[in-house]
């Protein structure tokens, strides 16, 4: 197939995102109408507005097309092996406790391969930020269920529809020990980049579910449209309901999404639980590692 | 003298499209508060419809179409 190459950009201004790509990968594979760049958009857009220092943020995917997301970004960026991102992320923590450290994954990386690592991150309260893009299946390997497909809902692996009950994934989150909670859509980009960066500024174990279109797999087997038509259930379908109790949040299949912040509480982070119980108990004898000056210093939230 | 004054409303904003980076899924479109861009009939190099501006005046540079779109295609911002 011959295409001319693209022009060259001629203009001086350039789209906010560009700074935080490398641009050598664009464009991306995601396909068109997939919800992943629009929540790519909103975590720069909070990353900038949170000022940490770019040197200072490490992001970790898992596999998956939302797994691309680490390899995408301008950043210090680890692509793991699928649903291990916690894992890696949580040895970086503890190497270099001044790094940002944030988890970039699909539902399925996250909560079902990746489903005993997130448990157990949220229940130390590891000091990272784990951000789902939640497109209710396995987008890269052709639409398979995962543990948030809803129920009824056709995938590849369930022609007749989906009759596992699947995770509430703030409920979930909440109840495992994560200190702030939030869920939007990637219509609701506004809320989602506040939120991002209130988790980002927030210490110990912050989780944002982004419910987000797969217009090729998931919608189309189900009958549901374009990436837009999910966009427009979306806008139409949701209800926001800041500080509701996250039992009450499940998903059903098309049924109303009710976003918001559920959770935003504070507790010692591992690090600091660690620092606090050791320096109680060996006294003098304790000494802290050498890159880990501040930690469990009193902080103010 | 008359009694009605008229004053035309201030360019506020400009939107910036990257035609050839778009993969036409409507979001810019479908989301602009102030209706500034259209669907393109025409195709980009890829086959994909583009969107178009229409009505530069209305656009507030608000920033919502680069927000929403997933291909980092377009952007708008305040002048
Ligand atoms: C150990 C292992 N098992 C299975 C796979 C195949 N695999 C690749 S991506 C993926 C699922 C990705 O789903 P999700 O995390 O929801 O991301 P999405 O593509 O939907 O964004 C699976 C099962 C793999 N790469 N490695
Ligand atoms: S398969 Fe689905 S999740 Fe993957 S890029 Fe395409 S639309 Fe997005
Ligand atoms: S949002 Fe982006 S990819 Fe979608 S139609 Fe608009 S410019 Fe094209
Ligand atoms: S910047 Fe705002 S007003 Fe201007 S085209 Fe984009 S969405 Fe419309
Ligand atoms: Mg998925």
């Amino acid at each position: 197939m011959s295409t001319q190459a693209p022009p060259a950009p001629t203009c001086e201004v350039h789209n906010p995102t560009e700074q935080w790509l490398r641009m050598d990968r664009i464009p991306h594979i995601w396909c068109p109408g997939c919800g992943i760049g629009s929540s790519v958009n909103c975590f720069t857009d909070a990353l900038e507005k949170s000022k940490i220092p770019r040197d200072n943020v490490s992001i970790v995917s898992g596999i998956g097309c939302t797994g691309r997301t680490a390899g995408y970004l301008k950043l210090d960026s680890f692509h793991t092996t699928h649903g291990r991102p916690i894992a890696f992320a949580t040895g970086l923590k503890l190497a270099n406790p001044k790094l940002k450290v944030v988890v970039y994954s699909g539902d399925g990386d996250l909560f079902a391969i990746g489903g005993n690592h997130f448990i157990h991150a949220a229940r130390r309260n590891m000091d990272m930020t784990v951000i789902c893009v939640n497109n209710m299946t396995y987008g890269m390997t052709g639409g398979q269920v995962t543990p948030t497909t809803p129920l009824t809902a056709k995938a590849t692996t369930s022609p007749y529809g989906n009759f596992e009950e699947p995770f509430n994934l703030p409920y979930l989150a909440e109840s495992c020990g994560a200190v702030y909670v939030a869920r939007w859509t990637s219509f609701h980009v506004r809320q989602l980049s506040k939120s991002i960066r209130e988790a980002l500024l927030k210490p110990g174990f912050t989780f944002i579910e982004v419910v987000a279109p797969c217009p090729t797999l998931y919608a189309r087997r189900n009958r549901l449209g374009a990436g837009i038509d999910a966009m427009k259930y979306y806008r139409e379908q949701s209800e926001i309901k800041n500080g509701a109790p996250t039992r009450d949040v499940a998903l059903g299949f098309q049924s109303k999404i009710i976003c918001g912040k559920f959770v935003d509480t504070s507790r010692p982070t591992w690090l600091e639980a660690q620092v606090q119980q050791h320096r109680a108990v060996l006294g003098d004898k304790f000494t802290l590692a050498e890159n880990w000056e501040g930690v469990g210093e009193p902080r103010e939230d | 003298m008359s009694q009605v004054e008229k004053a035309k409303p201030k360019i506020r904003g400009e939107v910036i499209v990257d035609r050839e980076r778009c993969k036409g899924c409507y979001f810019c479109v479908e989301f602009c508060p102030t209706d500034v861009l259209a669907m393109s009939e025409d195709f980009n190099l890829k086959g994909y419809h583009f969107p178009e501006i229409i009505a530069a005046d209305r656009c507030t540079g608000c920033g919502l179409c680069g927000a929403y779109c997933p291909d980092f295609a377009i952007f708008g911002h305040r002048i």
